[in-house]
């Protein structure tokens, strides 16, 4: 395990944060955001659609400043915009709801972009760890089309690959298994769990996952800490247990209303 | 594009002015006008000072990737376009000449043919029509994939990844763009001088072609290759920065995206007018 994941000390701090819709940066989504992520963590945030999970992962990412409070991401204040701490920000991963690839690439290329860019390698010199990648999670076959010709599993998949290309540390991912088929979902699950628990890419360290959903309940016995958005609150429920056991709305609601990942479990 | 700095670049229009009722009176719809005018001056001053800034910064880095990306825009906006500029060149000699000879034989000037063509092609026509030519082809191709990049979320993906979207999108493109206005540009004005004289011969001009150059060489001074060279790399920064901006740093929705193409292409017009303008002061000046 490397120093960050042996030590307790958060990754992650927000204090009092607030937190605007990427859409509309005058509209506060979430407000008073209290959290700590500890190395090793595996958490779930819950919320409907439009509670502003996206815009949390944004946020956590760097993508968006915090309204108000406080986020620290390894000890820095975010958002990092400036060249000398681009090193902290690269230490997380974000892998977007759609994928999020870029259409004038080809999957390969979309995948060795982080590696070359950041370390200023040619495609040839890219090649054996990405042809890795892509072997590792399937994609081998899809390597030199665009993403407008793969499905949305495999986009999804891609745009995995492309996070996990620089091997971070904390992996924040937007609703993964949205829209995805059965199969897809379970590997999903099972390629998330290995993460979680130490990965042969990552060197059999584990990675620090958050993870965003519309329905907790496929996550219950593979995330570790939950949490819940709804109406501008962010609730932490430190186990599936405290999240069965809450009366929250929005727990109810997602447990007893259809699931809109796939239906009932 | 990174949050702060989007939020900083964007403007009022679409916003506040554009979709303001119509003005009660013309002085007030001139006064929209010309604050809508500051407004956006004021964002593409500021994206250019960025794009400078980051070209400066970051010359050093990645360079196994921008080099590349820098290539591919000159073999784009440069090597793809030379077919049509050879075209174009042709029938530019065609008209000036075409329009030239038979006055100039009237009033028994012919010598002044070759001060003409410098006058006319070197440092009106070619430039220019090179700058609209590459505007045309490969600036509003600019402003749809980077509007639709921006509406499809791949620039909050190039920042999830670490990656300047100024670095890795708009730098490759304004330099590429300025090497290929400035060179297209040297193509266009030695084929259309060169179609000159072949236009002249078949309207049978008394003119040897070591006459024409002659003539040419007369009227060329250091100062025509100085601004010429300033002219169309100023060009192509102009529209490469117009068409970057309109694209890239407001936030936009697909619908948009034609809006912003006509926008681009109006500016880079204007901008382009403009510095043709101040080099014509130049040469007075001179």
């Amino acid at each position: 395990m490397s120093d960050v994941l042996s030590s307790t000390v958060p990754v992650i701090t927000m204090t009092g944060v607030g937190i605007s819709s990427l859409r509309d940066d005058q509209r506060v989504v979430v407000d008073g955001v209290h959290w700590e992520i500890r190395p090793g963590d595996f958490w779930l945030v819950a919320g409907l659609q439009g509670s502003g999970k996206t815009d949390l992962l944004m946020t956590l990412a760097g993508l968006m400043p915090p309204v108000s409070g406080e986020y620290r991401l390894f000890g820095e204040a975010m958002p990092i915009y400036d060249e000398v701490r681009s090193d902290a920000r690269i230490r997380l991963g974000l892998v977007f709801e759609g994928g999020q690839l870029l259409n004038h690439l080809s999957v390969e290329e979309n995948i060795s972009l982080p590696l070359r860019y950041h370390r200023n390698l040619s495609h040839e010199e890219a090649q054996p760890e990405v042809f890795r990648l892509l072997q590792m999670l399937d994609l081998h076959e899809f390597a030199a089309s665009p993403p407008s010709a793969l499905g949305r599993n495999w986009q999804k998949r891609a745009g995995l690959a492309r996070a996990l290309a620089l091997k971070p540390e904390i992996l924040l991912l937007d609703n993964p298994i949205v829209g995805l088929d059965l199969r897809h979902t379970r590997w999903w699950m099972a390629t998330l769990s290995a993460l979680s628990h130490g990965h042969p890419w990552l060197g059999g360290r584990g990675v620090t996952l958050v993870v965003t959903a519309a329905d907790p309940r496929l996550w219950g016995g593979m995330a570790r800490q939950f949490a819940v958005l709804k109406d501008r609150r962010f609730a932490v429920l430190n186990s599936w247990g405290e999240v069965e056991a809450q009366g929250e709305e929005l727990v109810r609601e997602a447990i007893e209303e259809p699931s809109p990942e796939g239906g009932k479990n | 594009m990174q949050k702060g700095m989007a939020t900083t670049l964007e403007t009022p229009r679409g916003r506040g002015l554009a979709g303001m009722r119509l003005p009660e009176s013309p002085t007030r719809a001139a006064g929209q006008l010309f604050f809508r005018a500051l407004f956006t001056l004021q964002g593409l001053g500021a994206f250019a000072l960025i794009t400078l800034a980051v070209m400066l910064r970051k010359s050093g880095t990645a360079g196994k990737v921008i080099r590349p990306a820098i290539i591919a825009e000159i073999y784009r906006a440069g090597v793809r376009l030379l077919p049509m500029f050879l075209f174009v060149a042709l029938g530019l000699g065609l008209v000036v000449i075409g329009q030239s000879v038979s006055w100039l034989t009237r009033v028994g000037a012919i010598e002044y043919l070759g001060s003409i063509m410098v006058l006319v092609v070197v440092r009106e026509l070619g430039p220019l029509i090179a700058a609209l030519l590459v505007l045309a082809r490969v600036g509003t191709a600019h402003v749809v994939e980077l509007g639709t990049a921006r509406a499809l979320g791949e620039v909050e993906a190039l920042e999830a990844l670490g990656i300047d979207p100024m670095h890795y999108i708009v730098v490759p493109r304004v330099v590429g763009m300025s090497v290929s206005v400035f060179a297209l540009t040297i193509y266009l004005i030695a084929g259309a001088l060169l179609s000159g004289w072949l236009w002249a011969f078949v309207q049978d001009v008394a003119l040897t072609p070591g006459d024409y150059f002659r003539q040419l060489a007369g009227a060329l001074g250091v100062i025509d290759f100085t601004l010429l060279a300033f002219k169309t790399l100023a060009f192509g920064f102009v529209i490469a920065v117009v068409t970057c901006y309109q694209g890239l740093a407001q936030p936009l929705r697909i619908e948009e995206v034609s809006g912003a193409t006509v926008r681009a292409v109006a500016q880079s017009v204007a901008g382009c007018i403009g510095i043709d303008a101040l080099v014509i002061i130049l040469y007075l000046a001179a």
